[in-house]
């Protein structure tokens, strides 16, 4: 499978802040690949470097086989951007803008402008100043998801979208994936990255600290199990990889390392088990604790 | 009105170092000219001679206006300094009421003080007031500043209330021109061009001395300062006429305010076109930029049209004064008198379109800091056709801009004479030799701009720099060297015209351009 961004070893100063700092990012052909990180983590800087807004300091990026600084203009003909902070010309409306934005880019796509004009509810004959953020947002997503382009790069996309406009962005997202392109997907809202991405890079300080499928992910961490034995649960506490337990007559609570759930298991139904309810770890459980192992 | 007193303390923290600067700007000058005339004219004799030449040249009398007392010095400073210092408080004026009214109300930010316990006026009057307040601080500490240099108190007075006069005739206008629109820049725009037909009605006015259409100066808030006659007469009831409007302007604004809804204009917003036309950088270049050119041109054609009338006037105020036409005689008549008019004219026309052209530039740092740079360059647009897209707004919007002040002189002089086929082209000619000079100016500003982004807004200073070491280096009797910083020293000057500068002001020009361009290349985008 090839790379549609591979990024290595990315370093971006600014004066004594050091934004990017040995960033590594792999973003496969044909994926949808959630950027997460809390606000100030590096994810806008990583995604100016990628467009050649701005100049790495040292490391390498490819994107779409091409150097982001050198090749901009050629690469940009191949991608389509949503900046996380959309400001629009005060005096153009917003069918204006898509339209400038999707001619710059070689055109686009009338029906599916239309269509998706329909799907955001958004009026194009506004003027810019008129437009609430979410809105702004609209446009700049219409005219991305309009063009037809290989790679879309979306900086915060939904942070002022309304919950039925965010149903609607994931239906587009699942469409473009349909459609094959690649999606770089920046957010904190988990609960999107969940739903959409096939594969997930947590930035903390300009790093990148852990990547791969949300199952991967999930296999690094903790599954919570609840259980109602047959009898009082015994050898427990000596099975490696069983946390916070809480037993409470024949009934059990506790935490299990993913890779060890089979020998823990078998614990459990050698005891006999009666009730047994066990959840995954949630992506916000693994970002929390990304975040709070820094603090 | 409620909270009024609030907004007001509010606005003096947010300007706590903007309006010292201008106080003391204004107040300085003031100080500093009185000294610098007294040294210069210390004879009865130098001011005697001072004031037939100063009444007898017409660049002088659209400059500064007529000077009415000679034999003081008070007089000496009311005619040098008296008019920009209108000029200048009317400015700050300006600024801070559309800074404190609609440009708060476009960010959103009256929205948030509108909601707590405020009154629908108190934004509008606490605007009013520092602005006005600070103009009559000004104006009184003018005064001061006259008297401790032991001039007469009653002229010192109404020098001083001339210039706060004029500050709240502005402060008034722009308490209007921010109810129309919803754009503060669209209220500074309105509020200037008015600045600037107040100073060409006086200017058009004061030109021919007498031979000229002088009713026209009490049309012009500056005119009136100068119909006070500080030092001369001191009529002090002429200001009743700015008080009259200040009071009637800003009724009217706040009866507007209690009309209409917080955020908008009372140039209702429409809706647009569905579908765009534009699809290139130019295009989207030319729709950003093409008011401001059209405006400019508009306003520059009509400063042409005005000086162009005066200058018949010039040449009939020679035959007029016999006395003067044996001064101008050993100088080349009546017709050199007109060529130095013009001279000075078309030298003034260059420095004015200098704003424009920076100003043109400066769009490519506000697109970038509002982000706006962003989307267009995450398409295929290059960064070097991005910069041109907007850069071709200061070279060729420029030459426009110019050949439309050029355009203004010679229609009217040239039908006055009854030659419009050699003034009209010597005209162009004459305007048009300015432009390398004003893109010597558009290339620092782009140079900063790709070189030092942070720092493009000093590309202001380098404009007011030039204005200043143009227009009053010889008057303060800066060293030559200095005067030539300035390439607008260099231009020939009308009728002589040769290409050699122009040939060099040119280079001079491409050189900066092309760092400029290069260093935006290599550059990251910044906010």
């Amino acid at each position: 499978m090839t790379s549609a961004i591979s990024v290595s070893g990315l370093v971006k100063t600014f004066g004594p802040t050091r934004a990017l700092d040995d960033l590594d990012l792999d973003v496969r052909t044909g994926e949808v690949h959630g950027f997460l990180g809390p606000n100030g983590a590096g994810k806008s800087t990583a995604i100016r470097v990628l467009l050649g807004l701005l100049r790495a300091d040292s490391g390498t990026a490819r994107l779409l086989g091409g150097d982001p600084w050198k090749d901009t203009a050629a690469l940009h003909r191949r991608l389509a951007y949503v900046p996380g902070d959309v400001n629009l010309w005060p005096n153009l409306t917003g069918g204006e803008v898509i339209d400038l934005l999707g001619r710059l880019r070689g055109g686009l796509n009338k029906a599916r402008r239309a269509e998706l004009l329909e799907r955001f509810e958004l009026d194009p004959r506004k003027k810019g100043r008129t437009y609430s953020k979410g809105n702004r947002q609209k446009v700049a997503l219409v005219a991305a998801l309009s063009s037809d382009v290989e790679l879309l790069i979306l900086d915060e996309p939904t942070s002022g979208l309304d919950p039925l406009m965010e149903a609607v962005f994931q239906d587009c997202i699942n469409d473009e994936r349909g459609r094959g392109r690649t999606v770089l997907l920046s957010s904190h809202i988990l609960a999107e990255v969940e739903a959409l991405c096939d594969r997930v890079s947590i930035i903390r300080g300009g790093h990148i600290v852990e990547t791969g499928t949300l199952a991967d992910l999930r296999h690094l961490t903790r599954t919570s199990i609840s259980a109602e034995l047959a009898g009082p649960p015994n050898g427990l506490t000596d099975l490696a990889g069983v946390h916070d337990l809480v037993a409470e007559g024949n009934r059990v609570r506790f935490e299990v390392d993913s890779d060890q759930l089979d020998p823990v298991l078998k614990q459990l139904v050698s005891t006999g088990v009666r009730t047994l309810t066990s959840q995954p770890p949630t992506l916000e459980e693994l970002f929390l604790r990304h975040y709070e192992d820094a603090k | 009105m409620i909270g009024t007193w609030q907004l007001v303390r509010l606005a003096l923290r947010r300007d706590r170092i903007l309006l010292p600067i201008w106080v003391l700007f204004l107040v300085g000058v003031t100080y500093s000219t009185t000294t610098a005339l007294a040294e210069l004219y210390d004879t009865q004799q130098s001011r005697d001679l001072l004031g037939v030449t100063a009444n007898a040249n017409s660049a002088f009398l659209a400059m500064l206006g007529p000077l009415h007392d000679w034999s003081s010095l008070g007089g000496l400073v009311v005619w040098r300094w008296g008019v920009f210092s209108g000029l200048f408080v009317a400015i700050m004026a300006m600024l801070v009421v559309t800074r404190h009214t609609r440009a708060e109300e476009e960010a959103g930010r009256t929205e948030l003080i509108a909601a707590t316990v405020v009154g629908r006026h108190a934004p509008l009057a606490a605007a009013v007031i520092v602005a006005g307040g600070t103009s009559l601080l000004i104006g009184l500490l003018q005064a001061l500043a006259l008297i401790g240099t032991d001039l007469d108190p009653a002229g010192a007075f109404a020098f001083g209330l001339s210039t706060a006069s004029v500050g709240l005739v502005f402060t008034a206008v722009s308490a209007f021109t921010a109810q129309l629109s919803e754009n503060s820049r669209v209220s500074n725009a309105i509020a200037g061009g008015f600045l600037g037909v107040t100073y060409l009605l006086r200017a058009a006015g004061d030109a021919a001395g007498e031979s000229g259409p002088q009713w026209l100066t009490w049309f012009s808030p500056i005119g009136w300062t100068e119909h006070v006659r500080s030092f001369a007469d001191n009529r002090f009831w002429v200001l009743l006429l700015p008080l009259a409007t200040f009071v009637l302007v800003t009724g009217i604004s706040a009866y507007i305010v209690s009309r209409r809804d917080v955020g908008l204009g009372l140039l209702a917003a429409r809706l647009g076109p569905a579908q765009g036309t534009i699809g290139s950088p130019f295009g989207l270049a030319w729709r950003l930029q093409k008011g401001s050119l059209i405006g400019w041109s508009i306003a520059l054609f009509a400063v042409g049209v005005i000086y162009g009338s005066v200058a018949q006037a010039v040449g009939q105020m020679v035959q007029d004064n016999p006395a003067l036409g044996q001064i101008v005689s050993k100088i080349g008549g009546a017709d050199a008198m007109v060529d130095a008019f013009f001279a000075t004219v078309t030298q003034l026309l260059g420095l004015i379109s200098s704003i424009y052209l920076v100003q043109a530039v400066l769009r490519l740092r506000s697109e970038e800091t509002s982000f706006r740079a962003e989307p267009i360059l995450a398409t295929p647009v290059s960064r070097w056709g991005w910069v041109a897209s907007h850069a071709v707004f200061a070279l060729v919007g420029g030459a426009v801009v110019l050949a439309a002040a050029g355009l203004g002189l010679g229609l009217v002089y040239g039908v006055q004479t009854n030659d419009l086929g050699t003034v009209l082209p010597q005209m162009l000619g004459a305007a048009l030799v300015q432009l390398p000079a004003a893109w010597v100016i558009a290339g620092v500003a782009l140079v900063l701009f790709g070189l030092f982004p942070q720092l493009t807004g000093v590309s202001w200073a380098v404009v007011s720099v030039a204005l200043v070491l143009t227009l009053l280096g010889p008057a303060l009797q800066l060293d030559q060297w200095m005067i030539d910083l300035s390439p607008f020293t260099h231009v020939p000057k009308y009728p002589d015209i040769t290409f050699g500068p122009l040939a060099w002001l040119t280079v001079v020009a491409v050189v900066l351009l092309a760092a400029g361009f290069a260093g935006f290349r290599r550059r990251d985008l910044s906010t």
